[in-house]
């Protein structure tokens, strides 16, 4: 019987599938902007459910705004990539070290 | 076993099977297209909790504009793909056992404790709604009421982005050749035609 618990299982599976690629592909920002989108989708998983089972719209409020941040971060993000690899032919996290930090 | 079980399972299955997917591909290209599957079995499952409208929305706006973004970066910059992928396997057990530590956690929240603590054994029971009920209208009723403020917060951080992204990518190329329309409509007849006083000639 598919309730609740089947579809916030889900979202932790996919959040967890996200934060283990976040660990995996730490040189990749390219795949690390696809985890975050991952983990932002597993997210707008548990709203919707809540919102169904809860039987109250307002969660898909919330979901359509967390779409539109997230499109607005990817645009920004891609855009620095795109910048960033303009001025230093590379986008390895670990060669990114101008500021010593 | 009914035919919404089996559904479920099946698209949840295609969800988890595309993120591992997204994770674990050598190609950024192949990442990408994954996370596309992801996003389309994703939506199915919100077309089971009746949210129709977000449903579609993933698709046109995630599928149709933000993936195409990445394939269009991921193919624009030359990346080493080998090189990226270094400390992938030093990396794995630390990243496996974050994984299983966190959804460990979560499942043991929803699963085993969640029905006592958050009441979530109560919410089991959603309401069907009638097949003339439209999603779309119930969201549009309470976004441009309840929530037109943030609606309206949300439509500037949009403006603020195009415009971020545009002036960060945006550059002028000293060689490149423009046009000054200032100096186009300024131009007199006499800047552009020079009357050659000749003899007339006589063609034989």
């Amino acid at each position: 019987m598919i309730g609740l618990t089947s579809y916030l299982t889900l979202g932790a599976i996919l959040f967890a599938i996200s934060v283990a690629g976040i660990f995996l592909n730490r040189k990749n920002i390219v795949v690390l902007l696809m985890c975050i989108e991952l983990m932002l989708l597993a997210a707008n998983i548990n709203f919707i459910a809540f919102s169904h089972y809860l039987n109250d719209s307002a969660g898909q409020v919330f979901v359509f705004f967390i779409l539109t941040v997230a499109a607005a971060e990817a645009a920004i993000g891609l855009a620095i990539l795109v910048t960033l690899f303009r001025s230093r032919r590379t986008i390895d996290v670990e060669e990114l070290d101008a500021l010593k930090g | 076993m009914t035919i919404t079980d089996f559904l479920f399972f099946a698209f949840a299955g295609v969800t988890v099977a595309a993120a591992l997917g997204v994770v674990a591909s050598r190609n950024p290209v192949h990442s990408a297209l994954f996370l596309v599957l992801t996003f389309f079995s994703c939506s199915a499952i919100w077309l089971m909790l009746e949210a129709e409208f977000l449903a579609i929305t993933l698709v046109l706006v995630y599928v149709g504009a933000v993936m195409v973004l990445f394939l269009f970066v991921v193919m624009m910059l030359d990346i080493n793909v080998a090189k990226m992928r270094e400390g992938f396997v030093s990396y794995l057990p630390v990243g496996i056992l974050f994984a299983l530590l966190m959804l460990g956690l979560m499942v043991y929240v929803v699963g085993p404790v969640g029905p006592d603590v958050m009441g979530t054994a109560a919410l089991d029971n959603a309401v069907k709604h009638a097949a003339d009920y439209s999603n779309t209208e119930a969201l549009g009723e309470i976004l441009y009421t309840d929530y037109v403020l943030a609606f309206e917060i949300a439509a500037i951080i949009l403006l603020v982005a195009i415009i971020a992204a545009i002036s960060l990518t945006l550059r002028r190329r000293p060689a490149t050749k423009y046009q000054t329309p200032g100096k186009q409509i300024k131009v007199k007849r006499d800047d552009r035609l020079k009357i050659i006083e000749s003899d007339a000639e006589v063609l034989k």
